[in-house]
């Protein structure tokens, strides 16, 4: 027998943060036939067919080097336009901003470029699942403000002051919201503005949903006044082109912070690669349209799936961003891991516990509407056979 | 909105009214009376079903035919159209642009009998100049449908 323990050599820091909640019901899911799953955080579009005939000709043309480390002068020049048209924001692509290996790389930078051991990083949840471990990773201290659905999901100004402390640096904003689909607007944003500042903050803002807001046009937190030098802003091209395996994103703001964010990235990443950076220069240049088209579609299902869900009396707050439902599934008398796997075991629809996403998520569930809308037809007619039969239930013990 | 019910319609012919309205955020009666209008002032003027014959015992040939009609005073493209699409063997009729003037498809059980309609019917239209078939060896994609798409889901089952 080897003396060889390798659990040892691992960081404690690392040991310290809890594997994924989704991770397990994945298996679980995996290994269930005949399942509809409205499970899925990605969209069900495959990449328009002109983004990906454009990588293929880049591939036939050569394109197969490093780039530059901050991304293809190009691409930069085009997201810089691109984030002044849509969001009003003007960056230079020279010193401004810097191409990452999906917004997910961009969380990870920038949280590493400015977290010191001990700092303070406040996350409001539930939430997308990487903030935390990533802010660990970098050293800091999480601080958690469970978001309720009372308040749309959003977090309060009176939530933010409360969680300040001497050691607060950081405040992370995903609007619109995964798991939720939450939005701010400009007033909602404006009240957490006035604490970020009166506090000394920067914001970390993921906003990878943006081009899915259902109702009214979405604002960049960095667009408030004397929000830019302290937001990072975060976007991407997965959900809003559909491009989610090509791994490709970005972050935009202070050059002092981008510089330094930059500086890791290139001694880990190098450049972000070149056939997904051709890609991405070719959504932009002609893809806006398919982006529109795909928002009208996620629309009409995100109509559909409220109105199921509401039929069959489940409360759910009107989620006006990004491609989630995030129902309460208390009045069936089970907790959301509960009622996540009998509902897979008993009608083989597949959909997330919400505390797979931190705090605040428990009792709720995530339902994806990037599928088809026969798809969520046929699972919401299932759901509603469980929900009703959890119903009958729970009035058969009362009466007991 | 009517954009937008014509583009869900265009998807799915036999969807109801009410999950239209639901999907539009409209009022299932509202949806009713434009779809009514629309049917009356035929921008709506018959939902098909798109079927791939291949797949059935049921034989059909379809050909491609180009036209050229010589124009004359008097007689414009409609009039020479119209004794084209008269023909129930006849699909579709289109004026074009370009080095034939009519474009027309054809069905038939064989190609036997598309030919001979095109030899005796159609090629002996007056006007008509000349025709040149060509016949279907299969279809791949029809009104924006992809007839057998391998492109599946290939999303992993459940992600964050």
């Amino acid at each position: 027998m080897s003396n060889f323990n390798a659990e040892r050599f691992i960081v404690s820091k690392l040991r310290s943060i809890p594997p994924s909640g989704i991770r397990k019901f994945f298996d679980l899911v995996a290994n269930t036939k005949g399942v509809i799953s409205l499970g899925v955080g990605e969209p069900d579009f495959v990449t328009p067919w002109h983004i990906r005939e454009a990588c293929v000709y880049s591939l036939e043309k050569g394109y197969t080097m490093y780039t530059s480390n901050w991304g293809m002068p190009e691409l930069r020049q085009a997201v810089a336009g691109y984030l002044e048209e849509r969001y009003g924001l003007s960056y230079s692509p020279e010193n401004q901003l810097v191409i990452t290996v999906g917004a997910s790389e961009a969380v990870d930078l920038a949280l590493r470029a400015v977290v010191n051991d001990g700092d303070e990083v406040i996350v409001p949840e539930p939430c997308y699942v990487s903030y935390k471990p990533c802010a660990v990773m970098a050293g800091g201290k999480v601080v958690s403000i469970p978001t309720k659905p009372e308040n749309d999901f959003q977090l309060t100004a009176e939530q933010l002051e409360a969680a300040i402390t001497e050691k607060s640096k950081v405040l992370v904003l995903c609007y619109p919201n995964n798991p939720t689909g939450a939005i701010m607007n400009r007033d909602e944003l404006s009240a957490i503005a006035r604490v970020v500042e009166k506090h000394d903050l920067l914001v970390i803002a993921d906003e990878i949903y943006s081009e899915l807001t259902y109702n009214g046009q979405h604002t960049s937190f960095a667009s408030l006044p004397g929000m830019k030098e302290r937001t990072i802003l975060i976007n991407g091209f997965s959900k809003s082109f559909a491009m989610t395996g090509w791994r490709i994103g970005f972050a935009a703001g202070h050059p002092d912070l981008i510089g330094a964010m930059v500086k890791i990235h290139q001694y880990t990443i190098l450049c972000t690669p070149v056939t997904a950076q051709m890609a991405a220069l070719e959504a932009l240049k002609n893809g806006l349209e398919h982006v529109y088209r795909m928002k009208e579609q996620y629309n009409q299902r995100r109509r559909l799936l409220i109105k199921r869900l509401n039929d069959m009396g489940l409360d759910c707050f009107e989620p006006k961003g990004a491609f989630y439902a995030f129902p309460s599934v208390k009045r069936t008398g089970l907790d959301a891991e509960t009622f996540c796997e009998e509902l897979l075991k008993e009608e083989k629809v597949a959909v997330v516990p919400g505390n797979a996403f931190g705090a605040g998520g428990e009792g709720h569930i995530r339902i994806s509407y990037a599928a088809s809308i026969n798809q969520i037809e046929e699972a919401m007619e299932r759901m509603e056979r469980f929900v009703a039969r959890r119903y009958r239930e729970l009035q058969v013990r009362a009466q007991a | 909105m009517r954009e937008k019910i014509l583009e869900i319609l265009r998807c799915n012919a036999r969807i109801s009214h009410e999950q239209i309205a639901t999907m539009l955020g409209m009022d299932p009666e509202e949806v009713t009376r434009e779809i009514k209008a629309m049917e009356d002032e035929k921008v709506i003027l018959k939902y098909n079903t798109l079927i791939n014959w291949e797949k059935t015992d049921v034989n059909v040939v379809t050909a491609m035919i180009d036209v050229k009609v010589i124009p004359q005073r008097d007689v414009g493209f409609d009039e020479v159209a119209e004794r084209i699409y008269r023909f129930p063997e006849v699909r579709s009729v289109s004026l074009m642009s370009g080095s034939y003037d009519l474009s027309v498809v054809v069905e038939g059980k064989t190609m036997k009998e598309v030919a001979l309609f095109v030899a005796e019917k159609l090629a002996t239209i007056e006007h008509v100049q000349s025709t040149m078939t060509h016949f279907v060896l299969k279809h791949y994609k029809q009104a924006g449908v992809i007839f057998e798409d391998k492109e599946e889901d290939r999303r992993q089952v459940v992600s964050p």
